[in-house]
């Protein structure tokens, strides 16, 4: 499958990356050659086996439904880049 | 011998029995680190002081007579992947070059309950991402056996630390290789133990189905008594396995009687380096003459193995490092800057009438998480969060994430069929030793082809150890793989023991 320019800048916007000029091009060629690479596994026959997500499967690993402290908001806005001790500052999501 | 040549095991003896204070012991390997670390660069930080106030701290009680825990004045070095609260935690990368947990991760706490002496900081491959430790965005660490080279990756400076004797334990991570091939390089041993036998609370998440912490040692009853303390369920981990955790120290020098190894045919394919094969071979028969029936097996799915890996540990990545965006903690790009490259960008298309391009305009928010996380992640995290987010999205999903998540399975079952008839599997840990600085960083998948061997374990969930089994003409040494069944690290230990005990390697250091 081969990998446009366009594909890598769509998924650079999915990824949330800036990427250069100079990376763009670059990337394309790594991942076309990565991307290429893991095709091989297209071939491998994996008829009726059934996908594993977990090495080691447990399910329903819940704990007691009970109210356990959670981190203070100080403690959770220290590494804050900016914040106004109530909550985390962010630049404008809509508009301005 | 000076003490550091000596192993963990031995020092604990000397430290119960008053012969050493663990101050003479964190002093003595604070000297060593200052002698070479300027050439190696194993330690991202050390702190000289608290590790003292520790080590007195020890000494005090032990001359108490008080309780102590296993590790009891033990200088233990620590990849700067596992949060510690209000220290820094960095994972070499400089998205989080000034974060501070809140918080420590299990890990950890059980170092500190064992009563070890924490040393420092090592470095490592950013986010855990790499085969060399090239990738950290700090510093590059060089194998202590050929400065040239690299101590393999992604926890090289906790290899190289231990191979330089500058502590005698070290806690490594392992996704796909990451303590067992730099164990190989290095000459030291590098344990992985099975999925959700060790805590990953307050480990930085690379692929949540796949990463596991692990010791690095100078010899397989240290690594016995270090995975011992940090081993077992953790709630606050829900995929920590609720299963007791046997007596590994007590039990590894026993010798297992009527052991079946065995080892893939695949391999000693082409692309073994001949040393290599010739030392691993050795060791098969060296485990012959111990009296274990050493016999082939196959598995057939492991040359899909890098294929399997580099699209689930990337896929796993992009999701777990989606959460480093600027907005809670860790780096941001500066948002002065970047507003008034968003007024710029915005003059600019209303001048030209474009309404599309306005539009299409990244909002300020999305600027930010674009710019900072293209400040902070060097090109091997990016590269692996693009292919994740590749193999994840829309019409790729069904072909790559999925379609690697039933090879994984074949590759599990692989394993369990060979279990059937043997008890451990042997073999090489890397076709070659020790790479040069710089030899594969323009050539990503290079790279990734290092981890032939290494991979199938992470993907089947099962341990693995690696120990030195040799060295090749140059002096390079060469590492021996030794896989188990899930839960099996008894008998891994005490199968890796063996040969240990019947061979010298374990005992050379480098000439450094």
């Amino acid at each position: 499958m081969a990998i446009t320019r366009q594909d890598v800048e769509k998924v650079a916007l999915l990824a949330r990356l800036q990427l250069s000029e100079a990376e763009l091009a670059t990337m394309s060629e790594q991942l076309a050659e990565i991307v290429g690479y893991v095709d091989h596994l297209a071939q491998v026959n994996t008829d009726g086996v059934e996908p594993m997500a977990h090495a080691i499967e447990r399910s329903n690993v819940f704990r007691d439904d009970c109210v356990v402290e959670s981190l203070p908001r100080e403690e959770a806005l220290a590494g804050a880049p900016h914040h106004d001790e109530r909550g985390y500052l962010v630049p404008a999501v809509l508009g301005d | 011998m000076s003490i550091l040549q000596r192993t963990a095991c031995e020092l604990v003896g000397s430290l119960r029995r008053g012969e050493l204070s663990s101050a003479e012991l964190t002093q003595a390997c604070l000297d060593r680190i200052r002698a070479v670390d300027g050439q190696v660069g194993a330690f991202l930080r050390v702190d000289e002081q608290r590790a003292l106030e520790q080590a007195e701290a020890i000494d005090q009680r032990r001359a108490k007579k008080q309780a102590l825990g296993p590790l009891a004045g033990l200088p233990v070095a620590v990849k700067d992947v596992l949060c510690e609260r209000g220290e820094l935690t960095t994972c070499a990368s400089r998205m989080l070059a000034d974060f501070r947990p809140p918080y420590d991760s299990t890990v950890v706490a059980k170092l500190k309950a064992a009563d070890a002496v924490l040393l420092g900081r090592t470095n490592m491959d950013e986010f855990a991402m790499g085969g060399s430790t090239e990738n950290s965005a700090f510093q590059v660490t060089h194998n202590p056996w050929d400065l040239a080279r690299t101590p393999g990756g992604s926890s090289g400076g906790s290899a190289a630390c231990i191979a330089a004797g500058m502590t005698p334990l070290a806690i490594g991570t392992d996704t796909g290789g990451s303590i067992r091939q730099p164990a190989g390089l290095c000459g030291v041993v590098g344990m992985k133990p099975t999925y959700g036998r060790v805590s990953r609370y307050g480990l930085v998440a690379f692929a949540s189905s796949l990463d596991q912490v692990g010791p690095m040692t100078h010899s397989v009853e240290d690594a016995a008594l270090l995975v011992e303390v940090i081993a077992g369920h953790d709630p606050r981990d829900s995929t920590s396995l609720d299963e007791p955790v046997p007596q590994y120290s007590a039990t590894v020098n026993e010798p297992l009687a009527g052991l079946r190894i065995g080892f893939a045919k695949e391999h000693f394919a082409e692309g073994l380096d001949a040393e290599v094969d010739q030392a691993v071979r050795a060791a098969l028969e060296e485990y012959e003459s111990l009296g274990a029936k050493v016999e082939e097996i196959s598995l057939p799915h492991g040359k899909h193995g890098v294929a399997t890996y580099y699209v689930i540990a990337p896929s796993e990545a992009s999701s777990n490092l989606a959460r480093y965006d600027g907005a809670h903690y860790g780096y941001r790009t500066d948002e002065q800057e970047m507003l008034i490259e968003l007024a710029a960008q915005r003059k600019q298309l209303q001048a030209a009438g474009d309404q599309r391009g306005l539009d299409n305009l990244d909002s300020a928010l999305v600027r930010m998480y674009r710019r900072t996380r293209a400040e902070g992640f060097g090109p091997e995290v990016k590269r692996r969060i693009m292919l994740g987010t590749y193999s994840l999205s829309a019409g790729y999903y069904d072909a790559y994430y999925l379609k690697a998540l039933k090879v994984r399975r074949q590759i599990r079952q692989d394993y369990d069929r060979a279990f059937e008839k043997v008890d451990l599997i042997a073999g090489p840990i890397t076709a070659s030793p020790a790479f040069k600085l710089g030899e594969m960083t323009d050539d990503p998948l290079a790279m990734y082809l290092v981890d032939l061997y290494t991979v199938s374990a992470n993907l089947a969930g099962i341990p693995g150890l690696c120990l030195p089994c040799g060295f090749t003409k140059a002096g390079l040494p060469i590492g021996l793989q030794l896989q188990a069944r899930a839960l099996d690290e008894e008998r891994l230990l005490r199968g890796a023991r063996m040969y240990e005990q019947a061979t010298d390697w374990h005992k050379k250091r480098a000439p450094l």
